[in-house]
């Protein structure tokens, strides 16, 4: 891989790669470490040596201001290809080898679009770019180290993925192995860091000039921001990050971002899943992630109002209003005669049951929830990008009419087919349906609310007063609740009025355990910059996995109200070994307080980030510690 | 929850039938044991119910059908056995289903008409 030609001035590259170095060398062997360390008068020896006088200045001192290089960094056109895409923030943790591009986009860029976070955890830069889109509907950019970083950000990348959120990532990666530095950063590069997550992003690179790069970067962010969105990974070499741009040669160019239109469903297709949605006599309307903007919401509304049909909002986004009265449960797909599915996930799942019994020479029981002649329809962009490797495409279903598009690009079209189809004799029988519905609807939210009234005064608090109590704090704010990670904790959807597309923002997608925390973090970080209060139904599991997230919503005055489920085990798992062995296994890692370590993080009481007075509002929610 | 032929011959034989058992457990120690054995991650902790789990109180079914069910179910939910779950802490956590107060009137909670 090129890099600059040897300049006997020291430029500010250097430094940082020289500090790099310094810091290496503290990492050397004992032995080493022990010649540079005062000789010691005990022969007990200590738990810790003293720093050597390099460590201490490259810990401790300020580095000097020192000449640039002529002409344009390399490192600094690269910023100047990002800001080209208006990309806000840059969560990371930073790492040695995109330390040329970081330090370009502090002092060249200003640290302003994009914005650098620092994260403790790579997996947190990455699941806070994931919860940043789901309300600001723009991709973030992160960086990590190439091997280990990258490592680490595997799991929420992988998350993104199955969630069909874009996050650009950028892994730095030392390439030449003749000039890289012997030690760690050799052991931390790699031929090709792609590899790690090639299955589950939708493309990667790995750009060999400037030139590449700008292509590159603008291609990845096109391509992650075409439905169905996804994750794409930029492998970036350190040599390229640090060589200068010459004046003697042809200066590259940044191409200009023109997004893509999504996919839409074949006309034919559109107008057939029309013709058999205007003749059912009781079609359902199933959505998963169709809703990708508040206007996707406003669709799905115009088409179950035209059919007068039920809309089974299964929460992979906000799709439909809760206080809608052709909201459904999941059972409705039991009496339906054509069913439409709008983006799901599983398929198979909404129209089968799995009972894992252990029956079935132990493989559990399956058995259908629909009629053996229902019609099913489905509008998927997803079908357009399945790989092969991981199985997130649940099990095979046969489908009569299936459209590889983006539902909502398609439902326009699919409301004017409906439209059309439906004849005059049929709208009676479609009012009735509307009335019928309106009935169920009123019976399922008086379930819900006796449901809730059960152990209303029990302690501790029911989940169900929980939601209630937290709602009544925030009922008058513009809210947004980023997180309620369990799929068993269905309060929210079933007591409260979500009515905006940002007031639910759907789970993690690959059920990834770790999500919630930093996720929330990240779309607390986008609703700040819209003015709104973010609330999360924090589980205790996912926030140990990386509660240094905490720290990073205080470091960046990121406000939330982080209300603590905490179900002390893991009990999914002691159910499991329930039915398997003759004893309980399951774990029960914390019998003590979410808050008492949460607040060193530099989180206020409660789990509550500490900055933002909208926040502090609800100090009087009641908490489940 | 999924009520097999067994399971409702259950439910009609504890209709008639009186639970020695169920009257000897203690609502106190059952509170702590439905806590310990994680029922009320399905069933909440008054045995409201969720996404996951039935209703199960106030009001339960009779003791009968319910340590049956526990003991034998073959849906969602394992079946528990003596070994997991011994019968004296089943007698006890019966006990304090038994002791689960009646629900409120939600139309009494502010909170739930707003």
């Amino acid at each position: 891989m090129a890099r600059a030609d040897a300049d006997p001035k020291i430029d500010r590259r250097k430094f940082l790669a020289g500090v790099a170095a310094g810091a290496a060398s503290a990492m050397a062997p004992p032995a080493a470490r022990a010649a540079e360390a005062p000789a010691q008068t005990t022969p007990r020896a200590p738990s810790a040596l003293p720093p050597s006088a390099k460590t201490v200045e490259a810990e401790t001192k300020t580095p000097r201001e020192l000449a640039r290089v002529p002409g344009i960094a390399g490192s600094d056109f690269m910023v100047d290809v990002i800001k080209t895409l208006d990309i806000k923030y840059v969560p990371a943790n930073c790492a040695s080898s995109y330390r040329a591009l970081h330090e370009s986009l502090i002092d060249y860029g200003g640290n302003r679009m994009p914005e650098f976070l620092t994260c403790m955890h790579e997996e947190s830069a990455v699941a806070m770019a994931h919860g940043y889109f789901k309300v600001a509907g723009k991709p973030l950019l992160t960086l990590c180290h190439g091997t280990v970083g990258l490592q680490h950000a595997t799991m929420a990348i992988y998350n993104a993925w199955c969630d069909r959120v874009p996050v650009i990532v950028i892994g730095g990666n030392e390439l030449d192995a003749a000039h890289r530095p012997p030690g760690v950063p050799t052991i931390h590069s790699a031929q090709d860091i792609n590899a790690l997550v090639r299955d589950f992003t939708k493309w990667d690179d790995t750009p060999v000039s400037l030139q590449h790069f700008a292509q590159s970067f603008v291609r990845a962010y096109k391509i992650a921001m075409t439905p169905p969105y996804g994750p794409v990974m930029i492998s970036l070499d350190t040599g390229l990050q640090q060589e200068p741009m010459r004046d003697d040669g042809e200066k590259p160019y940044i191409p200009r971002y023109v997004p893509t239109s999504p996919p839409q469903g074949d006309s034919g297709a559109v107008k057939e899943a029309a013709r058999l949605l205007a003749n059912a006599q009781n079609p359902v309307i199933v959505a998963d992630r169709a809703a990708r903007t508040p206007n996707g919401v406003t669709l799905l509304v115009q088409l179950a109002e035209l059919l007068q049909a039920r809309v089974i909002d299964q929460g992979g986004r906000m799709n439909f209003p809760t206080t809608h009265y052709l909201t459904a449960p999941a059972s409705a797909v039991s009496n339906a005669d054509v069913i439409i599915g709008l983006e799901l996930s599983d398929f198979w799942g909404t129209v089968n049951s799995f009972t894992d019994n252990g029956e079935n020479r132990g493989i559990g029981q399956n058995s259908t929830r629909i009629n053996p002649d229902t019609r099913l329809i489905s509008i998927c962009a997803v079908d357009l990008n399945t790989k092969a490797n991981y199985q997130d495409f649940q099990r095979f279903q046969v489908i009569d009419v299936q459209m590889a598009a983006d539902a909502q690009a398609t439902l326009p079209a699919l409301i004017e087919a409906v439209r059309s189809a439906i004849r005059n004799d049929r709208k009676s029988a479609i009012a009735a349906r509307g009335e019928s519905a309106k009935k169920a609807y009123a019976e399922m939210r008086s379930r819900a609310r006796q449901a809730a009234a059960v152990g209303w005064d029990a302690s501790p608090i029911s989940t169900a007063r929980m939601v209630m109590e937290t709602f009544g704090q925030i009922k008058d704010l513009d809210w947004s609740l980023v997180a309620a990670e369990s799929p068993r904790f269905n309060w929210p959807h079933r007591l409260l009025p979500i009515e905006k597309h940002h007031q639910w923002l759907g789970r993690a997608g690959g059920y990834g355990v770790g999500y919630a925390a930093p996720a929330s973090v990240g779309a607390a970080l986008a609703n700040r910059d819209l003015g709104r209060i973010s609330v999360c139904f924090q589980p205790d599991g996912d926030l140990m996995y990386a509660p240094g997230v905490l720290w990073t919503a205080a470091r960046h005055k990121i406000p939330l109200l982080a209300v603590m489920h905490n179900n002390r085990g893991y009990h999914r798992h002691r159910l499991s070994q329930a039915r398997r062995v003759d004893g309980l296994v399951g774990e029960r890692p914390d019998q003590g307080s979410v808050r008492a370590w949460s607040r060193p993080q530099g989180s206020s009481r409660d789990g509550e980030s500490g900055a933002a007075s909208a926040a502090r509002r609800v100090d009087a929610t009641a908490v489940m510690p | 929850m999924n009520l097999n032929l067994r399971t409702l011959a259950a439910i009609v034989a504890g209709l008639v039938l009186t639970s020695s058992v169920a009257a000897a457990g203690s609502a106190e120690k059952g509170k702590a044991a439905y806590v310990r054995h994680g029922c009320w991650q399905c069933h909440g902790f008054d045995g409201q119910g969720s996404v996951a789990g039935s209703k199960i109180a106030p009001n339960p079914m009779p003791f009968e059908a319910f340590s049956d069910f526990v003991r034998t179910t073959s849906g969602a939910m394992p079946p528990y056995q003596k070994a997991i779950l011994s019968d004296d802490d089943l007698a006890d956590i019966y006990a304090y289903l038994q002791s689960v107060p009646k629900a409120r009137d939600p139309k009494t909670i502010p909170l739930l008409n707003p």
